[in-house]
């Protein structure tokens, strides 16, 4: 582990307990999404369209009214028309995602719901209600969307960031540029210069627990939800939203969630259970099929990319020229503008243009996968980086340090960098032993960097001091990965008492303040500043609790591992227990509550070393050496540090090796399970070795800059580099799948 | 609907249930039984999060019907720890940071029991087909086959 700066003699705060929600998660107890049963629930099934564009003529469900069991039945009319009421284009495009009004755009687009007594009734309900479509062209990829005679997604679609704004409507959603120096003369100053197009398909989040939604509505209006959400208040605005109603009429208690990386902030159930929960007056349960998750949520972007870079000799980037369009799937929104930010965020490059296109298709609508866009892109960079470095003879981490962003580098994307620890991870890659490990036949080596901003945003926590001096911390962030522990472990080191005497809790949205959504990497960093926050209330309130106790001024009493001490030493110390059980003496309970707007991000960089073995007879690649470095700021729980950057990696193998979305000529999904669209298994890898380098984040109170996400953007191009490495085959699709490296080889022997 | 009527042994007690002869164990266990241990990923057998013990055998739930455990002794998560003393393997993924989200953890310790209860000393490859059933999206495997082989060593008394 490289450290870089000093541990400054943390209690808690960098150790490795066990979680506090563990024992329920090992005995089965934990209760995830579809774990709820309420007395009376129905079961809920969502009727899905079975064409990829199509106009709805008309939809009759009379049939599945009259059946046994089937207490409700809605459409797109039993919701309120938000575009006839002047809603967001945003807002109309969630609503029309939850249930089509007038057109389905893609296969798996909702129409209808029932819901029945049993999950069998319910089924069959879902089955006989008929629905008559007038099917429409469609079209399937950036290339066929972007064509100029293309079918239409949407008739009023005038692409944003043109000037002047096109006449014409398309599918271009928006476009996105960022631009620095003069082009010409940068690649005038290359001693080489590499161009090369790169594609990647639709890939999924991937979490095991499929989407679940319970609601029990009143007849007073209101409702109650339980779902699996990474972030029960930004579930409670979409849904009310949706609904047409207050959003304080809805309370959302957010259950455990089975893994999101992105694919739960958004909302597909909750409007649908509650919207039948009031037409049958009874709870109800909706729970997807794992087919039903891969067809109509999720994915990212599928992509093309093109890079032009020049290097001079002594391995200075002297332009790069960067052009992507991603597919946002059937409303606007793909993730390039992030990927535009990101592609080249890295290095200090004097002029470049970087151009992304924002299109939409006849697919799922995208939703946010760790790193959003950033991955595709860095594929992308960092292949012709690794080329470029070949080309000159430099090694990979040489030329990216001789590039590297630093504290005051002009980011590409506007700012300037704080302190960062981009180089550091450089290094920690080079000083690490696989760096310089054996590498055996048909084996290579790849190296790719990669960055993520880290999102801030706001957040809310309530430290509450029980009657025994333990405290319950309670915020409204749910825990994806570990996040209760690092709450845990802030409040045990700004309290002074031990990790076990703190209870960590994730509240529902009428308990906590608010709190953004579990995503971009900001858990730790922004509600855990609110922990802290909250908790330097409490010393300051017990500060003068014992100050009133001694009948001394405030600044005579300091906190020191978990009680005051009178800073002559002319008191016996007092502790938080003895405090807390004379609360009602000084001044009632012991409380308070922060809320708080991040103060500052602290951007993250990985880079990371991939070793594979290529089959020349099959094109199989297999992983089987992995390091990964990245920068933490400070790993508050190292354990779940590094099952962030873990997880992140074997993802990004994954996409890298196999996964895709498969569709047929008529846009529908022909590997919807976990059979055909393959997500690693354990009998794919070996350990992935992890150095966490940790440069303090200046804005965070402890450092923290957030871990989620980074891991994942630098695989695919270190897998990619290592394939070169070993067999001198250049991969520019994903995935790079056995009869791609195959043919690719079958090419360089032609 | 005429339901049948099916007797097993669910963690160590007798237990009766009714169920429609097309239901899944699994949908048995969860909605009739009350144990929702057992988690649904996929619906057919590809993810492993359902994996239960049935006459001492790993099964997915989900592809067994209800009716098919009459007679069965079963064991599932919730049968896991003894008299409120955690398994090695639930002591082990604690400690080792073995899970994340924790959806796939109930599968992943039913399967690793049915490895370690045939095979007490198995090497990392072994461990790895073992679990190659059941796909956990979080961990990148690391830490679980870590745990398992620390509860291997402590079920083997070094």
């Amino acid at each position: 582990m490289a450290i870089t700066e000093e541990n400054p003699g943390y209690k808690w705060v960098g150790t490795r307990p066990v979680r506090p929600d563990g024992v329920e998660k090992v005995t089965g107890k934990a209760r995830f999404g579809a774990d709820l049963i309420l007395p009376g629930m129905l079961h809920g099934k969502v009727v899905r369209s079975p064409h990829a564009h199509a106009r709805i003529v008309s939809i009759d469900t009379s049939a599945a009214e009259s059946m046994e069991g089937v207490k409700a039945v809605i459409t797109g009319a039993d919701f309120p028309d938000l575009a006839a009421n002047g809603a967001h284009p945003s807002e109309i495009d969630v609503a029309n995602n939850t249930i089509a009004r007038d057109k389905v755009l893609y296969e798996g687009h909702v129409v209808a719901a029932v819901a029945a007594i049993t999950r069998e009734q319910a089924e069959a309900a879902a089955k006989a209600v008929t629905v008559t479509y007038e099917v429409l062209p469609h079209v399937l990829t950036v290339d066929e969307a972007m064509a100029d005679d293309a079918p239409l997604l949407h008739d009023a679609m005038i692409t944003k960031g043109v000037d002047p704004a096109p006449e014409e409507p398309s599918n271009i959603a928006s476009k996105i540029l960022h631009e620095r120096g003069d082009l010409d003369q940068g690649f005038g100053e290359a001693d080489s210069v590499v161009e090369r197009e790169f594609t990647t398909k639709p890939v999924h989040q991937g979490y095991i627990e499929p989407h679940a939604a319970v609601a029990d509505a009143n007849t007073d209006g209101r409702a109650h939800i339980w779902c699996s959400s990474q972030g029960h208040f930004q579930m409670r605005a979409y849904t009310a939203t949706v609904l047409g109603v207050s959003p304080g009429t809805l309370k959302v208690t957010a259950a455990e969630i089975g893994g999101g990386f992105g694919g739960k902030t958004v909302i597909y159930l909750e409007p649908l259970a509650v919207r039948l929960s009031q037409r049958a007056g009874r709870p109800v349960k909706l729970v997807m099929d794992r087919d039903e998750v891969f067809r109509a949520t999720g994915p990212t972007s599928g992509t093309r990319i093109k890079v032009k870079m020049g290097v001079s000799k002594d391995g200075k980037i002297t332009a790069a020229e960067v052009w992507m369009a991603y597919e946002a799937g059937a409303y606007a929104g793909s993730p390039v503008g992030a990927a535009g930010m990101t592609a080249i965020a890295c290095y200090d490059i004097p002029n470049f243009v970087v151009e992304g296109y924002d299109v939409v298709c006849n697919k799922p609508r995208v939703a946010a996968y760790r790193a959003p866009g950033a991955p595709m892109a860095a594929f992308a960079v960092e292949s012709v980086l690794d080329e470029l470095a070949r080309n000159i003879e430099m090694d990979p981490i040489d030329i990216r340090l001789a590039n590297a962003a630093v504290e005051g580098t002009q980011a590409s994307y506007g700012p300037k960098f704080p302190r960062i620890g981009f180089v550091e991870t450089l290094e920690a890659i080079k000083e690490h032993p696989n760096y310089t490990a054996d590498l055996g036949p048909n084996q290579g080596r790849g190296v790719a960097a990669g960055f993520w901003f880290n999102a801030g945003m706001m957040s809310s926590a309530t430290v509450h001091i029980n009657e025994n001096g333990t405290a319950t911390v309670v915020t409204g962030s749910p825990d994806i990965g570990g996040s209760r522990q690092s709450m845990a472990l802030m409040a045990a080191e700004e309290l002074g008492i031990p990790y076990e005497s703190i209870k960590p809790v994730v509240a529902d949205t009428e308990t906590v303040g608010f709190n953004d959504v579990t995503g971009g990497s900001r858990v730790t960093l922004a509600t855990g500043a609110a922990v802290v926050d909250a908790c330097r209330l409490i010393v300051e309130d017990l500060r003068g609790r014992a100050a009133k106790t001694w009948d001394v001024e405030v600044d005579q009493v300091e906190w020191v591992d978990g009680q005051a001490q009178h800073v002559d030493g002319a008191q016996p110390p007092l502790s938080l227990n003895d405090l807390a059980a004379k609360s009602g003496r000084t001044g009632g309970p012991i409380s308070a509550n922060a809320s708080l707007n991040s103060r500052g991000v602290g951007a993250g960089f990985s880079t990371q070393l991939c070793d594979v073995e290529v089959d020349p007879e099959t094109g199989v690649t297999k992983v089987v050496r992995y390091l990964t470095a990245q920068d933490a700021g400070r790993a508050i729980s190292p354990d779940y540090v590094e099952g962030q950057m873990q997880g992140g990696v074997v993802q990004g193998i994954g996409w890298a090796l196999n996964e895709e979305y498969i569709h047929d000529t008529e846009g529908v999904m022909e590997n919807p399970s976990f059979l055909d669209y393959r997500i690693p298994v354990a009998s794919d890898l070996p350990m992935i070795d992890c150095a966490i380098v940790e440069v303090p984040n200046p804005a965070h109170p402890y450092g923290v800059r957030g871990v989620g996400e980074v891991g994942i953007v630098p695989p695919m191009a270190a897998v990619g580099n290592a394939i070169h490495d070993a067999v001198d085959v250049r991969m520019t699709e994903l995935p790079m799948s056995p009869i791609k490296v195959l043919e690719a080889l079958n090419e360089n022997d032609g | 609907m005429p339901r049948t009527h099916i007797t097993t042994v669910i963690n160590g007690d007798e237990t009766e249930f009714l169920t429609e002869d097309s239901t899944s164990l699994l949908n048995a266990l969860r909605d009739e039984v009350g144990l929702t241990g057992a988690k649904e990923g996929c619906g057919t057998g590809d993810c492993g999060a359902c994996s239960i013990l049935v006459d001492d055998r790993v099964n997915c739930a989900c592809l067994m019907f209800a009716p098919e455990a009459d007679g069965t002794v079963i064991v599932t998560v919730e049968g896991l720890a003894d008299s409120g003393e955690l398994h090695p393997l639930q002591q082990c993924f604690l400690e080792g940071a073995a899970l994340q989200c924790g959806i796939c953890t109930p599968g992943f310790l039913m399967a690793a029991k049915a490895l370690l209860d045939k095979n007490p000393d198995p090497t990392e490859t072994e461990i790895r087909y073992a679990l190659a059933g059941n796909l956990c999206r979080c961990t990148g495997y690391d830490k679980i086959i870590r745990a398992v082989q620390e509860a291997a060593r402590e079920m083997r008394g070094q």
